[in-house]
């Protein structure tokens, strides 16, 4: 459906990496970890800062303003100084097209 | 025959109380948990103070630890706009302004610190103000309209925040500060000329090594007199020349207080049975092996956790390695590890311009960090520094050199 929109290829994320894309007004994080993608959405729920700038380690983004975690797939906040989750995205492959559903945001 | 039940009264609801309050129920101490505060506001963090909340942009609720009624689901007695008056440690019990008592079995005094006055003729100017708790924020914050001339006394972090703060708002602004450039008590000389550059090249009046004598009134406005800087004309003044830590109930129970309640690495004060945490303690350092007191958004959340598992009957010290960080124009700048007083500095990154971060040397070992917009490589600094690792200069300072290569060499 028109839903899904296409936000990279899936070249553009390397396993282990995450990058930064912007749909409309919305700025999008796009990870990969171990050959599977997640989206969340790429703004620090703390305080400006892009995720997609943040230390990825495992499935756990880490802001790099002021050391919030995250957990990836879920957007979960793991402890101060977050308090909101992320909001998290589905993601589909379209042969090499990565693809995120924003419309249940 | 029923157990005693065990009560842990916290003196201070400041981010260090509030954080230790709800920590001690995460760790699983399910005796009573009083927390008395003398402001009015349930526990907060205060970095936004100086910035977001002070720009109007971000809403008062959102620097709560927790809603104040979020207190009482966790089984915490939140007591708010009431002082501690006295500690009766003959009777283990703290006596309110209010006139109530309550007793303890273990006493946690996380009270923090006042502002350090001005002491010059005029101190006592309306025009000037003080920022350390939201009461101050929001007054100040009602006073920063676009246009307003600004004063900031001090060119210390919060000095700079509200600087940055301000002149983002469209005031104009004169800083005053009595070294020789900004953060001299925090930060090497190298860093604090970078501030002062930032700041001048944001159109802010820096003079340093210059002093307020006094504060006059004059026509309506203030008028602040300096010994170098000649008399400034102002709509209001800001003062941040540091925090006083507020050991007043501790020193006058007889614990020991030297700038700062004196603490060792699990917290504890002279007296077993009262701990300390936060701005106020002056707690034993076990990686520096002397002891500190740390004024940090780390110190209050971290050092609170620890002793709060320690309450709960934990037996690890509190041993983080510092950490700050200060946003300002849209820069973000964090320090890691011993920073004040190094005299080596290795620079990965052109000084001056973002990203870019001073390694602090002591020998061939990096003790501390001062990066600029450091991005995700503040996780292996945060790392090396905490390994105090010795590590070749030359690769250091080549930002060809991925920062993870360097981690584990030894």
């Amino acid at each position: 459906m028109s839903d899904w929109i296409r936000v990279a290829a899936r070249p553009d994320v390397k396993d282990g990496e995450v990058i930064g894309v912007e749909v409309g007004e919305r700025r999008i994080a796009v990870y990969n970890i171990g050959g599977t993608f997640h989206a969340t959405d790429n703004v620090c729920t703390h305080a400006f800062a892009l995720m997609s700038d943040g230390y990825l380690e495992g499935d756990i983004i880490e802001c790099p303003l002021h050391g919030g975690r995250f957990e990836v797939r879920t957007g979960k906040g793991l402890g101060p100084p977050i308090v909101c989750d992320l909001k998290v995205y589905a993601v589909r492959l379209t042969g090499d097209n990565i693809e995120v559903n924003l419309s249940d945001a | 025959m029923q157990r005693h039940r065990r009560r842990i009264v916290i003196v201070g609801a400041g981010h260090a109380g509030g954080v230790a309050a709800l920590a001690l129920r995460q760790a699983g101490f399910d005796g009573d948990i009083t927390l008395v505060g003398q402001e009015a506001w349930p526990p907060y963090e205060r970095p936004p103070l100086s910035k977001d909340v002070l720009a109007g942009r971000m809403e008062v609720e959102r620097t709560f630890l927790r809603a104040a009624t979020d207190y009482a689901a966790s089984g915490i007695e939140l007591i708010l706009g009431t002082a501690a008056q006295r500690i009766d440690r003959t009777l283990s019990r703290v006596l309110l302004a209010d006139g109530r008592e309550l007793a303890y079995d273990a006493l946690l005094l996380a009270t923090g610190g006042r502002c350090r006055r001005l002491a010059c003729p005029g101190a006592d100017h309306p025009r000037l103000h003080y920022l350390r708790d939201l009461d101050h924020c929001l007054k100040l914050r009602g006073q920063l309209t676009p246009q307003a001339r600004v004063v900031v006394i001090g060119a210390g972090l919060i000095g700079l925040e509200v600087a940055a703060t301000a002149r983002e708002m469209g005031c104009a602004i004169t800083v005053i500060e009595q070294a020789a450039r900004p953060l001299a008590r925090v930060l090497p000389p190298q860093i604090g000329d970078i501030f002062a550059a930032l700041h001048r090249d944001k159109g802010v009046d820096l003079h340093t090594e210059a002093r307020v004598t006094a504060i006059g009134e004059r026509d309506g406005h203030a008028a602040v007199d300096t010994d170098s800087a000649g008399r400034i004309d102002a709509d209001l003044a800001v003062v941040g020349i540091g925090i006083v830590p507020d050991t007043a109930l501790a020193e006058a129970a007889g614990l020991e207080v030297s700038d700062g309640i004196v603490t060792d690495e699990f917290g504890r004060t002279s007296d077993p049975s009262i701990f300390a945490v936060g701005d106020v303690a002056r707690s034993f350092d076990v990686r520096l092996g002397r002891h500190r007191r740390q004024e940090t958004w780390q110190n209050a959340q971290n050092q609170a956790v620890a002793v709060a598992r320690i309450l709960a009957g934990s037996d690890a010290p509190y041993a983080d390695v510092p950490w700050f960080w200060t946003d300002q124009y849209g820069l973000n700048f964090q320090s890691v590890g011993c920073s004040e007083r190094s005299e080596k500095l290795i620079w990965r990154g052109q000084p001056g311009k973002a990203p870019a971060s001073a390694f602090h040397m002591e020998g061939d070992r990096i003790v501390g960090a001062s990066c600029f917009n450091p991005g995700r490589d503040m996780r292996h600094i945060k790392r090396i520094v905490a390994e105090r690792a010795a590590i070749d200069a030359g690769a250091l300072a080549d930002v060809n050199v991925p920062l993870s290569a360097l981690c584990r060499k030894e």
